[in-house]
């Protein structure tokens, strides 16, 4: 199939090396510490956090630094049939345990001993690179609840179809089965903190993938870190500051 | 700026789910006009100044590709929309429009209409999709309007009289595409018009010429509905239709559904099936399968079957297919074992264009206006075509292209429309041209890119390759190559020498034709494309471009060259005691011919080294061939010619048998052991992605009719396995000398031909190579002429850990297509071969009238078939006239002789008969080689 046109434009019109459209936005849920909802294109995301706060299981409490966990779901409204979304099933698992590690990596978690940090995303509707919207909105969710980062953590994922090297990959050219690299980065720091790839891709077109998803990331960071200014501005705003 | 399209589709599982997809609308695509003053035009495509700028809709792409492909046709704007409406309507065409959009010189632009945000059009409600289409095409052509201003004319054309009603409507300028060719006032251009069929088109000037009152010839096609629900209930079968090359009226449907293939005699029950089609087959009623038509050589209907001389076939892809005939008078029904049926419908077609003439035919009296003719193909599956042409007497000796359009229920012939001229019937070149075109062969220049990827010339080792550290320097070594006389490719050389311990060290060093072609380079795709070199009489088409096959590549004498060797150690015994795999640096000291070979191993009284090594290889060698024959390697024959050409007029001077000899057969063994010692190699690397070689085990059915030839003779041949058919093929000895090469010739031709494969498509055991006998098999030994050697010596590379393995090997779906590809290529260049060997027969024989031997091979009921042993052709003789009745003559099949009716006269099969050999112009410009029995 052909995903890239001779006239170098991709099945939703983009070019190869341009992102979805992005949208983010703090505060969705007004209960939580921290929240914010991410969208990239047609993917969009829910994420919320609790903490830092007591241990609610004592056992796991761990006395040098915090323990954070993660809990990733689908509604079951995100994809086109509607189906039930079992919870805990092997995917969920595997992509709650990649979020936890990645915003581990972080999170200044020896500042806050023997407390518990709490990551919930949800994917409301689901158009491919749902991994690294989840990233995208742990982060803005994390520095909406003021938790101390050593910087904030952007995801973005790049593909490699009819022989070019495709940025942000939607649900269709995901589906493809080419090779799908999901990178996640610590722009400041110059970072990797993940690094997921599905099959298999010759080293140095490889190179060129992660290359893309690089500056894939880094478009993201210049984008959160406006949202975020933009936040603060406004938060300083209401206090009469 | 961002658009959601969302829309409705039914998922396989038959539930219906609403999609929604992102659809991002630019400001950045630009109208490729270089004279536009707003848009970027540094991909612009179109002419500088044009008075006038065509869009045209998808039906004219459709129809119309001739036409589109003809240069004269230029300023062209292609809309993405109809593009995406051709490439879901035709796949071919599609490939056809992109290769032209991607013609640099031809002026033709593609605009994204679809992702330009002025153009792209939303679906209205109550809208179709064609509706909404067309309004987008409309749309496209009113911007490109506005946006180049009054001085560029923009014509939409269309043929659809609704979209030109509302084109001018809105203020467009439209015109159907025969007014618009017709006021370019090109009568060669009028001929590539397609005749439209349906009822678009104001039909007047080609109705009256139609007979008003035509009879239905043909039965109608199914629709689409019906056949689709007829395959699920299982009482039609589809597949592709493969009409017999020999017999168009006999064409065979290989059907999974009922496992077996579906025979389809006569026009009638194929209806109007080609060559190629995807149809939907019913079976007949058990009682109407009918026994096989071969048994005289005249065809049905009014069309003759033209069972002309043909080159002697050397396997059964070239062979005509005989179904197997159970004693034919007394048992009616015992052919109805073999089920026939007829086509109802086509479900694919495969329709392109053909090579041929026009049948002759006179001038018609209004000459200068509109002429209908026949044109024939030169491929006798295709059925002749029906064309209008305005230049009747410039085609009537002519060679030319042809293509169909359409073929309705009251013609006989499909109609279809000129597409160029090839040359004068006859002519050397142009029937040479004819044979390359009709193979699918590629002889264009190589294209700057391709030629791009080469090494500066002039190119020799440089110190880098010989201090790499993958490359050993085995210029101290005496190596010397073997080959036909004049060959230029040289692609492999030998060496032998005599170790301290007794044994034996030999080496076959390839050239290293993949340290030049890199993959993934225009050069790669080109010897990717075109699969393999093309041998033709008079000349070479190259895989590779000159450069490389006769220079840096070639293994000349007496340079220095880069290879890829394969060095075994050898015991005195042919034992093969270790095998080691590596690039080399080579220096050829001597560039042999087979005859030089021949005569230096002749001759006792030379004993310089080289002849010793010679001696030496070919005394291993004979042993390698006789453990290999042990073990059930067949010796097969095949009748192959040579010419001797004149240099100034290539005219073929003399013809004679290709003899072989000792040397032939000692660089062939050497050959076959370096190919096997790779395919392990790289079988044991990469178990699932290897490119070999296997040749089937021939089916009880197609040995047939030679076993019962055989039997005939009083032969008894055993074909339980290659080694028993071996064996019995050594002990079938006649009286006459030539009587063992003759059946081996006949068993040959019974054998279908090796394929290559990729190893993860198959299980181990069919990897078995039935000619060779050998378990696996692969080529390596040819990569300047062959593309499967550059894969394997790829394969190689990667599994002594040289150099990585191409990211094509991950993909085993694209291996595939690669060695169908090559398959291809590979049938297709030895149909070429042979059908300009065919060609030059047929020049030589023009001036020379000969008597000659020939040997009947084939018992037909109004004749025989002969093979020419001296000239290794093959055609009729006729006993009676075709239209005659054959009550003369009678065919006994048991001992397969044909006996006149009163007893004074017969002919037995593989009896030999003296004959005479003569080009006949039954028709003018028609000329044809005629057997007449002496
Ligand atoms: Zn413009």
């Amino acid at each position: 199939m052909e995903f890239v046109s001779p006239e170098g434009l991709r099945l939703d019109g983009r070019r190869p090396m341009e992102m979805r459209q992005i949208r983010a936005e703090i505060g969705a849920v007004s209960k939580a510490d921290g929240s914010a909802i991410f969208e990239m294109g047609n993917t969009k995301v829910i994420a919320a956090v609790y903490g830092p706060r007591e241990v609610q299981n004592r056992s796991q409490q761990i006395s040098s630094h915090a323990l954070v966990r993660c809990e990733y779901s689908m509604a079951n409204f995100s994809t086109g049939d509607r189906m039930r979304k079992p919870k805990g099933d092997r995917r969920s698992t595997e992509i709650s345990l990649v979020i936890r590690q990645t915003m581990e990596a972080c999170i200044l978690t020896h500042l806050l001993p023997r407390s518990q940090i709490d990551i919930y995303v949800q994917v409301l509707q689901a158009d491919g690179g749902t991994r690294s919207a989840c990233i995208n909105a742990a982060t803005l969710a994390l520095a909406d609840a003021g938790i101390p980062m050593r910087d904030f953590v952007t995801s973005c994922s790049a593909g490699y179809l009819n022989s070019t090297p495709l940025l942000d990959l939607n649900y269709v050219e995901d589906s493809a089965g080419g090779p799908d690299v999901t990178l996640g980065i610590l722009p400041k720091l110059d970072k990797v903190t993940l690094f997921q790839m599905d099959s298999k891709l010759p080293i140095d077109i490889l190179e060129n993938v992660m290359q893309l998803a690089i500056e894939g990331c880094k478009a993201i960071a210049s984008y959160i870190r406006e949202i975020l200014l933009e936040n603060t501005n406004q938060l300083e705003y209401r206090r009469g500051v | 700026m961002l658009h959601n399209k969302s829309f409705v589709k039914k998922t396989k599982g038959g539930k219906v789910m609403k999609q929604v997809r992102e659809h991002y609308l630019r400001d950045d695509i630009y109208c490729g006009a270089p004279f536009c003053t707003v848009c970027d035009s540094s991909a612009a495509r179109l002419g500088a100044s044009p008075s006038t700028i065509l869009i045209v809709d998808t039906n004219v792409v459709l129809n119309q590709i001739d036409l589109l492909e003809n240069p004269a046709f230029d300023n062209v704007v292609l809309l993405s929309i109809v593009l995406e409406e051709v490439k879901n309507k035709n796949m071919s065409v599609y490939n056809r429009v992109r290769s032209i959009c991607s013609n640099s010189t031809r002026k033709v632009f593609v605009f994204s209409n679809e992702y330009h945000r002025d153009t792209y059009v939303k679906e209205m409600s109550g809208e179709t999709k064609n509706d909404r289409n067309d309004r987008a095409i409309r749309v496209a052509t009113q911007w490109y309007q506005n946006h180049l201003g009054g001085d560029v004319k923009v014509l939409l054309i269309t043929n659809d009289k609704e979209n030109k009603r509302k084109a001018c409507e809105e203020g467009i300028f439209a015109e159907t595409v025969e007014s618009y060719v017709k006021s370019l006032d090109r009568s060669d251009l009028l001929d590539l018009l397609v005749r439209p069929a349906s009822e678009d088109v104001d039909m007047e000037e080609v109705e009256d010429l139609r007979p008003s009152k035509r009879k239905v010839i043909y039965s109608e096609h199914k629709p689409m509905s019906e056949i689709t629900s007829g395959l699920h209930r299982g009482i039609y079968h589809q597949g592709k239709l493969r009409v017999n090359r020999h017999n168009p009226f006999e064409a065979y449907v290989g059907s999974e559904s009922i496992g077996d293939e579906i025979i389809i005699y006569g026009r009638s029950n194929m209806n109007r099936a080609f060559d190629g089609d995807i149809v939907a087959v019913e079976l007949l009623p058990q009682d109407q399968w009918q026994e096989a038509s071969s048994l005289s050589i005249a065809g049905e209907e009014d069309e003759d079957v033209d069972e002309g001389v043909h080159l002697a076939p050397n396997s059964a892809d070239h062979a005509p297919r005989t179904i197997p005939q159970q004693g034919s008078s007394e048992k009616v029904n015992a052919a109805s074992n073999r089920p026939s049926g007829r086509i109802v419908g086509i479900i694919k077609r495969n329709w392109h264009s053909y090579c041929g003439s026009l049948d002759p035919m006179p001038m018609p009296a209004g000459s200068g206006g509109i002429a209908h003719a026949l044109f024939v193909s030169k491929d006798r599956r295709i059925p002749k075509i029906r064309i209008q042409t305005r230049q009747l007497e410039n085609l009537l000796d002519k060679r030319i292209i042809v293509a169909v359009d359409s073929w309705d229920r009251q013609s006989r012939y499909p109609s279809g429309h000129y597409v160029r001229t090839i040359g004068e019937i006859g002519d050397r070149d142009t029937e040479s041209e004819v044979v390359l075109i009709e193979n699918d062969i590629n002889t264009r220049p190589f294209s700057s890119q391709v030629l791009a990827c080469l090494p500066p010339l002039p190119w020799s080792v440089s110190s880098e390759d010989l201090s790499n550290p993958i490359r050993q320097d085995l210029r101290h070594l005496r190596v010397f190559s073997v080959d036909p006389p004049g060959c230029k490719d040289i692609d492999d050389a030998l060496h032998c020498h005599t170790l301290s311990n007794g044994n034996f060290e030999v080496g076959v060093h390839i050239a290293d034709v993949t340290n030049f072609v890199h993959p993934g380079t225009p050069l790669d795709d080109e010897a990717s494309q075109r699969g393999t070199s093309v041998y033709l009489v008079e000349r070479r088409i190259d895989m590779l471009p000159k450069p490389l096959t006769e220079d840096i590549c070639s293994l000349r004498s007496d340079v220095e060259r880069l290879a890829f060797s394969v060095i075994w150690e050898m015991t005195p015994e042919a034992d093969i005691v270790s095998t080691r795999y590596t690039k080399s640096v080579i220096k050829s000291s001597a560039a042999l011919s087979y005859v030089e070979a021949q005569a230096r191993m002749d001759d006792s009284r030379l004993m310089d080294p080289i002849t010793a090594d010679l001696r030496n290889m070919n005394i291993l060698a004979k042993k390698m061939r006789l453990r290999r024959i042990e073990r059930g390697a067949l010796t097969l024959a095949s009748a192959e010619v040579k010419f001797q050409i004149d240099t100034e007029t290539h005219d073929p001077l003399d013809i004679g048998m290709y003899q072989i000899r000792e040397a032939n057969q000692m660089v062939e063994e050497f050959m076959l052991a370096a190919n096997v010692s790779v395919a392990e190699q790289i079988l044991k690397t990469f178990p699932l992605c290897s490119l070999l070689r296997r040749h089937p085990t021939p089916t009880r059915e197609m040995l047939e009719p030679f076993l019962r030839t055989a039997t005939a003779v009083g032969l008894h041949l055993d074909v339980s396995s290659s080694k028993a058919l071996a064996d019995s093929l050594d002990h079938a000895v006649g009286d006459d000398p030539y009587f063992n090469k003759l059946i081996r010739i006949l068993a040959t031709r019974c054998m279908s031909q090796a394929v290559y494969f990729c190893s993860g498509d198959l299980s181990p055991p069919e990897y078995h190579h039935y000619g060779l006998a050998s378990p696996l098999y692969t080529h390596f030994t040819s990569p300047i002429r062959r593309y499967a050697d550059v894969i394997v010596h790829r394969l190689l590379a990667a599994s002594l850990g040289i150099s990585k393995l191409p990211s094509v090997f991950q993909d085993r779906l694209q291996l595939t297509n690669i060695s169908d590809n090559l398959n291809y290529r590979h049938r297709n260049a030895q149909y070429a071969g042979r059908a300009s060997v065919e060609l030059h027969t047929l020049i030589y024989f023009r001036k020379r009238p000969t008597d000659t031997e020939a040997r009947i091979v084939k018992i037909r009921s109004n004749g025989f078939f002969v093979f020419v042993p001296k000239y290794g052709i093959e055609g009729p003789v006729y006993l009676t006239k075709a239209d005659k009745g054959s009550g003369e003559w009678y065919v006994d099949e048991q001992q397969q002789k044909i006996k006149k009716m009163d007893g004074s006269l017969s002919y037995s099969i593989l009896q030999t008969v003296q004959i005479h050999m003569e080009v006949v112009e039954p028709q003018p410009n028609r000329p044809k080689l005629q057997l007449t029995l002496i």
